[in-house]
Order: C-alpha cells, then sequence, then structure tokens
C-alpha cells in the first residue's frame, strides 16, 4: 500500500458452498481505487484468478471480472445457480 | 406481473386462481400455461430426506422481474406470475411456480418455457440436500433443452 494510493470500500458477500469455505457471509473491504472484480477476488484468494465456475455479480448485476468497482458497490461471489 | 419469493410452503393452484382473478383479464386472456416444478425423493441415485433453498435476497426478485419483464418483451403477455420457495423445503413440497396468460397458446407456452429455463439458469438460487449420509449442495441444473 502506498500513501498517495486512493481506497474505496465496497460490500462483499459470498453464498451457498463458497460462503461455508470463507466462513462468512459478507464483509466490507478496503481496496485501492481501480481495482476490477478479477482484482477483488485475487485478493480473497492469493495469486489465483476468479474460476470459471463461479459466478460474480456487481450491484446484483452479472459481471465478467475485468469489470472496476467502485465505492459502495456491492459484489457477489457464488458457485453456479440451482434454483427451480 | 407479480413475483413472490416465500419460505412457507405454497398451494401453487391456489396462487394461479388468486393472481388470475386480481389480473381482472377475463375474456381477453385464451390460453394460459402453468409450470410447476415440485420436490422429488431422489437424486443422482440418493434418497433425498429434504433440502435447504438459499437464495440471494434483492437480486432474485429484481432478477426474476428481469426475466418477466423480457418475456413481455418478446410475446404478448396478459399476465405473469412467478412463486419461489426458500429455506426447509419437504419432499412433494412445491418449489417453483410460473404461470403466464396470452391470447394464443404459443405465446404462453414459449414464454412460460423460457421463463423457466432463465430462472434455472441464472435466478441466484442454492439446493443444498440432506441425505442418510449428510448433507451435500446441488453442483448444477440439468439443462432443460437436451437437444
Amino acid at each position: 500500500m502506498y500513501l498517495n494510493e486512493k481506497y474505496m470500500k465496497v460490500k462483499v458477500k459470498y453464498f451457498a458452498g463458497l460462503r461455508e469455505r470463507f466462513g462468512r457471509d459478507e464483509e466490507v473491504l478496503e481496496l485501492a481505487e481501480g481495482t476490477d472484480v478479477g482484482g477483488l477476488w485475487q485478493r480473497l484468494i492469493t495469486g489465483h484468478t476468479l474460476p470459471d465456475g463461479i459466478m460474480s455479480t456487481v450491484n446484483m448485476e452479472y459481471v465478467q471480472d475485468d469489470v472496476i468497482l467502485h465505492e459502495g458497490d456491492e459484489v457477489a461471489f457464488f458457485p453456479p445457480v440451482t434454483g427451480g | 406481473m407479480k413475483i413472490r419469493i416465500t419460505e412457507s410452503p405454497f398451494d401453487p393452484l391456489a396462487e394461479v386462481r388468486d393472481y388470475q382473478d386480481e389480473m381482472r383479464q377475463q375474456g381477453k386472456y385464451g390460453a394460459s400455461a402453468i409450470f410447476i416444478g415440485s420436490m422429488r425423493d431422489e437424486n443422482e441415485g440418493e434418497a433425498i430426506l429434504s433440502m435447504e433453498l438459499e437464495h440471494y435476497p434483492g437480486m432474485t426478485e429484481q432478477h426474476l422481474e428481469k426475466i418477466a419483464q423480457e418475456a413481455g418483451r418478446r410475446w404478448p403477455l396478459l399476465g405473469t406470475l412467478i412463486v419461489h420457495r426458500t429455506g426447509t423445503v419437504n419432499i412433494a413440497d412445491p418449489i417453483v411456480l410460473v404461470a403466464v396468460w396470452s391470447a394464443h397458446r404459443a405465446a404462453a407456452f414459449e414464454s412460460c418455457r423460457y421463463i423457466m429455463e432463465d430462472l434455472k439458469s441464472s435466478a441466484p438460487f442454492w439446493k443444498k440436500e440432506t441425505t442418510e449420509g449428510g448433507q451435500r449442495w446441488v453442483e448444477k441444473n440439468t439443462p432443460g433443452y437436451t437437444d
């Protein structure tokens, strides 16, 4: 972390098996401005890119991992959905 | 359009009748298609005792509304009703209801199928089954279109 970098807070939610794996259902994280969804995932699991099997949303809309995050965003990660 | 997520068991046919009365489109619709998904007692060769249905509150409702709106753009619908269970689900309990009303059957059949398939592949619900041996997450839904 460098003093001249700007930070933002985002809320991150986890569901189903991922919630159990992380042992928490949500948290607020401070990230460097310009961090994208894939970068957030790498912060959670160091050195790993977002796997194909994990779905991600920002503010309740499905996104790809290159979507840039903003202050106050709500991000969610979860396994394939199995409703219906 | 009505979207309802419920933790309590529901009666799909009562939901259909009540919504149809509220719609006030009597004489306009000539075709209604109703899909009901219920809980089976077996999955992948193992007996299932019960199931927990988790969802993403807020996104679930918003996403189902989006699917219903898209169906309304593609077909001339007079009414759309989606009800989905969450929480502890027991064998034979209805899990999902999709009902649509239109003037003619093609729009009713096709839009009902469209909503159901989109719900299966993208609405944020997750099932955890309880078997004799313990609990397990359902990994993915079976494809709806097989050819």
